[in-house]
């Protein structure tokens, strides 16, 4: 009873951060960059989605699909503001400048949202349905589903595709892409509505089991960047069962040892890991041309 | 030309002699107020608490000005935002004390803050009255010349008062405490466990949660396992509302009795159903029957804030209530010490007789030990039905 309730509740939490991490993975493979306010983007989806659905009264789908398209442009700003001037210039600049938009938009949210937590209901979490003598929503169920499909949906992209090796070619060497007629700047810019998107994403799955407010992304996205790195970054289905495998070691920590004990626990197994593994589960170590 | 010049040279100094005298002026008139200042929470998650005070305090000087004053001057309140940040909040103070010149300073909700402000009030000789946070050492601060006073519930007499409803109300044996990962909750972890320890009671387990917890039901599966009959709450309106969430997915249909955490916003909305079956703690409740000064209060408050229309606006209500007798027991204070002066105005703190207040008659409500006016027997417990905190007869 207690290990198998540990075990759902852990797969479902773990494919959340494994969600986020996926887009820390998208930008990471196609610009050697990351958006540090992944946390805030996965906010941003669940504070449209509630503000679409329940204070405009749309029809869900449609509110999901706007929240979505927002966070992909949020992407693009961020990318374009907040990236752009700084890599193209060789700087690190644009870590700090992810960060602190990511802070920037939490401010505007608390000011324009409102400094009262918020709960969006659903369906899918209302009435438990008993698993292995474990009650669970369905709602937690259908967000690991949603994580396999789309890192089975990314792997393919990258791999099987002529845009998704287009993608991945702008990484290895940009001027050569660039001459094969690839457009760079729009294959990153791409990369980074996709990524946020995907946060926004997580953070709709994410709203009913918990409560809407400015700040709810800020430990998520520091978690699943933990997961990326764990899981390597460089690879969609490592990061994936990272994701997954950092949740059950914080459900099992919890259940079988105590929540004193979870956080030093699960970031110490993240230290040991990659001492263990420097470049994570299943990624590829980054080839050094000379 | 040069003459023009001269003249509107004259003219510009005598206008500014004008406008320098005129704010030399100001502290003269200024001098007819008594202020009074608060630092709270004006921003930020907890802002609806600053609110609340604001408001209590707010009715309270109405009144007392309606009636003439303090020693014949008229009260004024000057609100300073701390962003529940203690290094803010002593900043606030320095300043309402330094360049307001307040006879006094009120303290809102959070306890670091008020912890970080305490020293300064002591060392300046400035009243300081709490009229929110609960932490303990706020007012057992241990300085030879205490100058804090509060009118609100304190975490060891509430870890009290949850232990006896637990017992009272449902007869738990083997309690299980579950508390936020944060200083509130600590400082409630050891009152909890002295509190049972007294009774001789023992408990299943302590379980810590953090904010972003989505999920609580591993701590709370391990509480089950070890026989726990009742739980102890102690976390703010959204990580307690992830409790009852869990539990509802666990089918554990276990009693809540909880601090007065849910109180602090939309835990109808949040928690869902099952939240009324938390029973947490509150020190008033303007729901049900009322006394004259009770109806008095609340039409005083409907007429000054016309958005308030219903008592699910009345919100929270601990926060008007605390503040409205704070305001009332600090103008007696005054006004029994005929000046001022700080010192003064907490010998007669200690002096005051008795007070027909909101919460209660105070009768002696400050000693030179006991700096709390309020005590385990004026807790009531409440519930939330419909958005509306209502209590509950035992």
């Amino acid at each position: 009873m207690l290990l198998i309730s540990a075990i759902v509740t852990g797969l479902a939490v773990g494919s959340m951060y494994g969600l986020i991490a996926l887009g820390y993975h998208v930008t990471y493979v196609v610009s050697n960059t990351v958006n540090f306010s992944q946390g805030s983007s996965m906010m941003l989806g669940a504070v449209l989605g509630y503000t679409f659905a329940i204070r405009l009264g749309w029809p869900l789908p449609l509110a999901v699909a706007m929240a979505l398209l927002l966070c992909a442009l949020f992407g693009l700003v961020v990318e374009r503001f907040l990236v752009r001037p700084f890599a193209e210039r060789g700087s690190n600049g644009w870590l700090m400048a992810t960060v602190a938009g990511g802070i920037v938009l939490d401010n505007i949210v608390l000011f324009t949202f409102g400094k009262e937590p918020r709960a969006f209901p659903s369906v899918l979490a209302q009435k438990p349905i008993q698993l292995f003598g474990a009650g669970v929503f369905p709602l937690q169920l259908v967000i690991p589903l949603v994580g396999l499909g789309i890192t089975l949906a990314l792997y393919l992209a990258f791999n099987r595709t002529k845009f998704g090796k287009a993608l991945l070619a702008v990484v290895q060497n940009k001027d050569a892409a660039r001459l094969m007629g690839i457009n760079v700047r729009v294959a990153i810019a791409l990369s980074f509505a996709l990524s946020t998107a995907l946060a926004g994403l997580a953070g709709l799955l994410i709203a009913p089991l918990f409560s809407i407010h400015s700040d709810m992304g800020t430990l998520f996205g520091i978690k699943a960047f933990a997961v990326a790195i764990l899981g390597g970054i460089t690879s969609a289905s490592g990061v994936m069962l990272a994701g997954f495998l950092y949740g059950l070691i914080e459900a099992l920590v919890t259940a079988l040892v105590g929540s004193t004990y979870t956080q030093i626990v699960a970031f110490s197994v993240v230290i040991a890991a990659l001492a263990v593994m420097p470049n994570g589960l299943l990624g590829r170590a980054a080839a050094k041309k000379v | 030309m040069a003459l023009q010049n001269s003249i509107s040279n004259i003219t510009r100094r005598v206008l500014l002699a004008a406008a320098a005298s005129a704010a030399l002026a100001l502290p003269a008139i200024a001098d007819d107020t008594i202020k009074l200042g608060l630092v709270a929470a004006m921003s930020g998650q907890s802002a609806k608490s600053g609110e609340a005070i604001v408001r209590g305090l707010s009715v309270a000087i109405d009144e007392i000005n309606a009636k003439g004053g303090v020693l014949g001057k008229k009260l004024e309140l000057v609100v300073r935002d701390d962003e529940s940040n203690p290094a803010k909040g002593v900043v606030a103070a320095r300043e309402l004390v330094q360049r307001e010149k307040v006879a006094a300073l009120f303290g809102g909700l959070d306890t670091p803050v008020s912890m970080a402000i305490v020293p300064f009030a002591n060392q300046n000789k400035v009243p300081f009255m709490g009229v929110w946070a609960a932490g303990t050492p706020i007012t057992r601060n241990g300085a030879p010349e205490n100058y804090v006073f509060r009118v609100s519930a304190v975490d060891a007499l509430v870890d009290k008062a949850l232990v006896a409803y637990a017992i009272k109300k449902y007869g738990a044996k083997k309690p299980g405490m579950i508390l936020i990962n944060n200083p509130w909750g600590e400082s409630n972890e050891k009152g909890l466990k002295a509190a049972l320890e007294e009774k001789g009671m023992p408990f299943a387990g302590i379980e810590k949660f953090q904010d972003a917890d989505v999920d609580v039901v591993p701590q709370l599966t391990r509480l089950k396992e070890s026989g726990a009959d009742v739980l102890f709450m102690v976390a703010n309106v959204a990580p307690s509302s992830q409790v009852v969430k869990s539990l509802d997915r666990m089918g554990w249909d276990v009693p809540i009795v909880s601090h007065w955490g849910p109180a602090g916003g939309r835990f109808s909305e949040l928690a869902g159903p099952s939240g009324a079956k938390v029973h947490f703690i509150q020190t008033f409740s303007f729901a049900g029957t009322l006394s004259p000064k009770g109806e008095a209060v609340l039409a005083a408050l409907k007429k000054k804030y016309p958005e308030i229309k219903s008592l699910a606006d009345v919100t929270p209500a601990v926060g008007i209530a605390n503040a409205y007798d704070a305001m009332n027991l600090t103008a007696l204070a005054i006004a029994k010490a005929g000046s001022t002066d700080g010192s003064k105005i907490r010998e007669a703190f200690e002096q005051i007789e008795s007070y027909d207040g909101l919460i209660k008659n105070y009768k002696k409500p400050f000693s030179a030990t006991e700096h709390d006016a309020l005590t385990s027997n004026d807790y009531i417990f409440t519930h939330f039905k419909e958005g509306q905190i209502l209590p509950l007869t035992n």
